[in-house]
């Protein structure tokens, strides 16, 4: 119950800034902010539940962009089932690379991920359709009342998503979905033979960590009116997923969000303030600095702190 | 008595290494059995066919009349075939109950999550397995012969009608060896068979009813525990002479 009334808070937040503040640019970089905690909290379904590290985020994520271009291209549908098509695009091919690669472990999986990824490019790449790889000038249609700018209304849309994505992250955490990811992290052997069907699980795991993400890739096309290959399967959308919930902690569906709010609104200041070329030492000097001071993110670090609160 | 797992000419290679060669049991419904053999003689690898870590390579393993050679190893724990393992894999980042609720929840059930008190089985097995005040430690701090219990614990929670020991003795005290051994007569007393893999003679030879010892992937030698020690070519396994 807890959990609903402060995420209708947080939702209610971000409308009510949507309703008041007038400087675009707030929009512009909280719209990346809670991308990036969809993609981290997408990510820590299987990376932090199950311990399978996937680099593989911007195939799913490209994918998801793609897809809401060619709907938007073909039918000029609402955003809504833009968004609806590419989770479902992307599920899929979290399904189909879950079958072909869960059944490699630990650095293998890794690397299997990272070739998804490359494949997905190089499709896009020699797609016609979506502008090959010089990419496609994508026209804004108006913003849906009540909404005057298309911009504040993408940012309230993936506020939504961002609800969405944490509820579903924390239904699987605290279910027996979640403690058979778990088990499977902590002992596969162990947990196949205490009845946990690892192998149907992964699917299932790697199948709903790609839809998020795929959804979360979808708004991306309308909100640069761009889309290219080569930023859309950019290998930071990798490290910002993967970085996210290290440095927030992987066991608690907060872990991600924690993270991800940090990690992108250094980068976001980092970027505007000092330059963007920066951002990528910002994620890497963190990512080592967390390894080493605190391997169990910050959530770790504040149960051992302070070992009877609950975070 | 009927048979519950018949082993029939089981084999495994790993590529040119024979690790079992036309293996084959037959273990009767709420049987103690023992299977012993020096190290490398192909014990674990039998018991990870028969749970299903392992595929064998020929053969056929009937469990309860029902052929589970090709079936994966999380059907075989649902058909009934629970194992510890030798070196102790418990699930460290969460709490012991919770080691236990991964099979209840998962074997036990599977269809009536929602009404189930997975809490209190839990709880019952173990005060059986004398844990119970270990109910919320984390299992990454137990110590080593609460491990193996734990691996007990988690093995009945998936309640199974085979029981298979690897080596849940190896490396404790005396003491602690006939505590795990009550444990297992206790089981056995439920009606659960117990198929238990050791090194420790005077623990198997005092458990089993029936023994088989193997060697280099065979069986040398099969009989009641009076049999196997006084069988020469046990002996000769074991010595070398």
């Amino acid at each position: 119950m807890r959990f609903w009334i402060s995420s209708a808070c947080a939702f209610a937040l971000a409308v009510l800034a949507a309703a008041t503040l007038k400087n675009e640019y707030y929009f512009f970089a909280g719209y990346t902010v809670l991308m990036f905690v969809v993609l981290a909290t997408a990510w820590n379904i299987l990376g932090g539940y199950a311990g399978y590290v996937n680099f593989g985020t911007p195939a799913f994520f490209g994918l998801g962009a793609y897809t809401a271009v060619v709907v938007f291209k073909a039918t000029a549908a609402p955003l809504v089932v833009q968004i609806l098509a590419a989770a479902v695009m992307s599920g899929l091919l979290g399904f189909a690379t879950g079958l072909l690669t869960l059944r490699l472990r630990g650095i293998f999986f890794a690397i299997a991920t990272i070739a998804v990824t490359v494949i997905m490019e190089t499709l896009f790449i020699n797609w016609r359709y979506t502008g090959g790889a010089t990419g496609l000038q994508l026209l804004r249609p108006a913003p849906v009342w009540p909404f005057e700018s298309y911009i504040t209304m993408l940012f309230v849309v993936m506020a939504a998503m961002t609800v969405a994505a944490i509820a579903i992250a924390r239904y699987i955490e605290t279910s027996w979905i979640g403690r058979g990811l778990r088990a499977i992290r902590d002992s596969e052997e162990a947990a196949e033979c205490s009845g946990v069907s690892t192998l149907k699980l992964k699917v299932f795991a790697c199948a709903i960590s790609g839809a998020l993400m795929g959804a979360a890739g979808a708004p991306m096309p309308m909100y640069l009116s761009f889309i290219e290959p080569a930023s859309t399967f950019n290998l930071n959308y990798a490290i910002g997923a993967l970085a996210s919930p290290m440095i927030g902690g992987t066991a608690h569906y907060l872990g991600p969000v924690i993270g991800a709010v940090i990690l992108s609104t250094i980068q976001q200041v980092v970027t505007v303030t000092i330059s963007s070329e920066l951002n990528v030492l910002v994620v890497g000097v963190l990512l080592v600095v967390f390894v080493v001071a605190a391997p169990e993110g910050i959530l770790g670090l504040v149960k051992k702190l302070f070992p009877r609160k609950k975070p | 008595m009927t048979t519950l797992l018949e082993i029939k000419g089981v084999s495994k290679h790993f590529g040119g290494f024979a690790a079992l060669s036309d293996v084959s049991i037959a273990v009767a419904r709420g049987e103690r059995f023992g299977l012993i053999g020096p190290n490398g003689s192909g014990k674990t690898t039998l018991i990870n066919c028969v749970s299903g870590s392992l595929r064998n390579d020929a053969g056929s393993i009937v469990f309860d009349g029902r052929d589970v050679s090709r079936l994966p190893a999380y059907m075989r724990t649902r058909c009934g075939i629970a194992r510890s393992f030798q070196i102790p894999r418990p699930f460290a980042s969460m709490s012991v109950l919770e080691n236990l609720a991964v099979p209840l929840e998962y074997v036990v059930h599977r269809r009536s999550l929602h009404t189930a008190d997975t809490r209190g089985e839990a709880m019952e097995i173990l005060k059986d397995i004398g844990l119970a005040d270990k109910a919320d430690t984390l299992a990454s701090s137990l110590s080593q012969v609460e491990l193996r219990k734990m691996e007990l614990a988690r093995a009945m929670a998936a309640h199974p009608r085979l029981l298979i020991s690897d080596e849940a003795m190896a490396g404790l005290s005396s003491n602690e060896v006939s505590e795990v051994l009550e444990i297992l007569f206790k089981l056995n007393g439920t009606g659960i068979t117990v198929i238990m893999i050791e090194h420790i003679m005077q623990a198997v030879m005092k458990f089993s009813q029936r023994v088989v010892c193997l060697d280099a992937g065979r069986i040398i030698c099969e009989g009641s525990p009076a049999e196997i020690v006084a069988n020469a070519d046990v002996q000769r396994a074991y010595l070398g002479a």
